[in-house]
Formats: C-alpha cells, sequence, structure tokens
C-alpha cells in the first residue's frame, strides 16, 4: 500500500506542469512584457507569418516550422524520421500548449533546428496566440 | 515425506523446467537468442518522438554514452533533454546495451563492431550489413520503407526487441 502511495506521489511530483493554452500564452506575454516594456499584447498575425516564414539554414536547407507541421496547423506533421507529429492547432488538438514543461522543451529545441537562435518571448507568445486562433 | 518421494518430486519438477527451457527456442547455449523486450517511460517518451524507438541491445554501452552526450547535434537536429531525464535514460540504455543485456544477437552485434569504434548507427555495424546484405538500394527507397534505420517498415516487433527472421515481413 505504501509502496503505491509513493508511486502516485512520484507520479504527481514528476507529471506535468498542466495548464490551459490561454494561460500559457498569459505566460509568455507576461515574460515578453519583462523583456520589451513596450510589447504590447500577443499578435496571432505575426504568429502566423512566423509559422509560415522560410529561411536559409546553414546546413543548405530551406526550413520553416511548416516543413515539418505543414502549412496547415491543422494537419499532423511529419518529423525527418517520419513519425506523426499531431496537429499544432489547439482546435484540432486539445493537448496542445497543455504542458508548459513540453512546450518550453520543443521551443527550446526547434527554435534552434530552424532559427539556429533561441526563440524570444514575443515570438512565442505570437506563435501560441496563432495556434489557438486558428479554427 | 520419505527421501524417495521427495526425490521423485524432485525429478518431476526438473523435468517439467526442462521441458519449458527447451520448448522456448530462445533459451540456446547461454542467454536469450532475441532481444527481450524492454521498457522505460522516459526513454519511451523522450526517444520515440521523433523516430521509431530503437531498442538499447542494438549499440554498446560505448555508442549510447557518446549519442546521449551529444543530443544537442542528434543525426542532425537538436534533441537536449534536462539532464536528470539524460542521465535516467542512459543509465537504462546502458544497462540493456548490446554489451550488457546477455542476449545472443546483442552480442554478435556487439562482436561485429571494432574496439576502438563507438557507431551511432546500428546500420553501420558490420552484423546488420552482414544480414541485409541481399536487401537491394531500390527496397530501401520504397515509399513504405524510405531507410534502412527504419527497422520497424520490415520487422513489426522491431521496438520489443523482435528481429526474428520469421516475422519479417518486406513492405511492397
Amino acid at each position: 500500500m505504501h509502496k503505491i502511495l509513493w508511486i502516485l506521489l512520484l507520479l504527481l511530483s514528476a507529471s506535468a506542469q498542466a495548464a490551459s493554452p490561454a494561460e500559457a500564452l498569459q505566460g509568455y506575454t507576461t515574460q515578453a512584457r519583462q523583456e520589451n516594456p513596450a510589447f504590447g499584447a500577443a499578435s496571432a498575425s505575426k504568429g502566423d507569418a512566423f509559422f509560415h516564414a522560410t529561411r536559409q539554414h546553414s546546413n543548405g536547407n530551406k526550413v520553416s516550422c511548416a516543413t515539418c507541421h505543414t502549412d496547415n496547423p491543422k494537419q499532423s506533421g511529419k518529423t525527418r524520421a517520419g513519425k506523426e507529429i499531431l496537429p499544432m492547432a489547439t482546435s484540432a488538438n486539445a493537448q496542445r500548449f497543455t504542458d508548459l514543461t513540453k512546450t518550453e522543451k520543443w521551443f527550446s529545441r526547434n527554435c534552434r533546428d530552424v532559427l539556429e537562435r533561441t526563440c524570444t518571448a514575443q515570438e512565442k507568445s505570437d506563435f501560441i496566440a496563432y495556434l489557438i486562433s486558428v479554427k | 515425506m520419505s527421501i524417495r518421494k521427495t526425490l521423485q518430486l524432485g525429478i518431476l519438477f526438473s523435468a517439467i523446467f526442462a521441458t519449458g527451457y527447451l520448448l522456448a527456442d530462445d533459451h540456446e547455449g547461454g542467454g536469450n537468442r532475441s532481444l527481450s523486450p524492454v521498457s522505460h517511460p522516459k526513454w519511451q517518451a523522450e526517444c520515440a518522438s521523433c523516430h521509431m524507438l530503437y531498442h538499447p541491445g542494438l549499440l554498446p554501452e560505448r555508442s549510447w554514452r557518446k549519442l546521449m552526450g551529444g543530443l544537442d547535434k542528434h543525426f542532425g537536429e537538436n534533441a537536449v533533454m534536462d539532464r536528470v531525464t539524460q542521465q535516467e535514460i542512459l543509465q537504462f540504455l546502458v544497462a540493456n546495451s548490446a554489451d550488457h543485456n546477455g542476449s545472443r544477437r546483442s552480442a554478435k552485434i556487439a562482436s561485429s563492431i571494432p574496439a576502438q569504434a563507438a557507431p551511432l548507427r546500428v546500420t553501420e555495424t558490420a552484423y546488420f550489413q552482414g544480414k541485409h546484405d541481399e536487401i537491394s538500394p531500390a527496397v530501401w527507397k520504397r515509399a513504405k520503407i524510405g531507410s534502412p534505420s527504419n527497422c520497424i517498415a520490415c520487422h513489426s516487433g522491431a521496438e520489443k526487441g523482435n528481429f526474428s527472421e520469421d516475422n519479417v515481413r518486406i513492405p511492397r
């Protein structure tokens, strides 16, 4: 019995930082205002442009978020190794942006992969605003 | 209980055990013939988001150490994870690696790799290449296969460590 309790406790402590997409957006917006006091509100249209913007990677490839996530965020994407990526739009995937640790982990990886730098909190908030706005 | 009865019981149990042992054909000459299924939630979550789950018994300890030490450039992608998770997964990979899990297939993979080499791809090992020498380049490129790294396309039990020739189905 004690063992089960311990396992439950462990699971709870290790479990995701659950939040709603709106809370995730709020968190990044607050952070963006700290980075830049002039930042007003997150912009879905800027996020849209960011998602689809193609750039030349130093490895010679043209890359964008849409390279793996496809141009339509309501659709499933595909990793370079061929594995399905569930849709990014919250209207098509209720799990998206509900785990802050996971969200931050993937921003950290994918911003480096696509932009070869980290993303700013402003970019992250615009990105999430766009993906919440896609109906 | 008389000595005789004890002996009879002993023989009976030995016979049952031996039958089971012989029927399970993966007990040949010591360890298991094939890789045993292994599980670790973080390994599954972290290592199978982007690609199929590669069994730890496919590479030796030194390969896993090198791979987990270079996640910032993981086959051209950033796969960095927090340090605690990374260490936990590394320990799991090492414990079940080709030089530690005791299976015959793993032992053959490990012995096919030169001592000074630490390949990051199973497909670079002499064992893999020898086992797949009849597969033509055109087959690897089929839409449902894509590349030799996509074990699961033909070995449906690959993620569980099942690479038995009897279960191979090469998609058209």
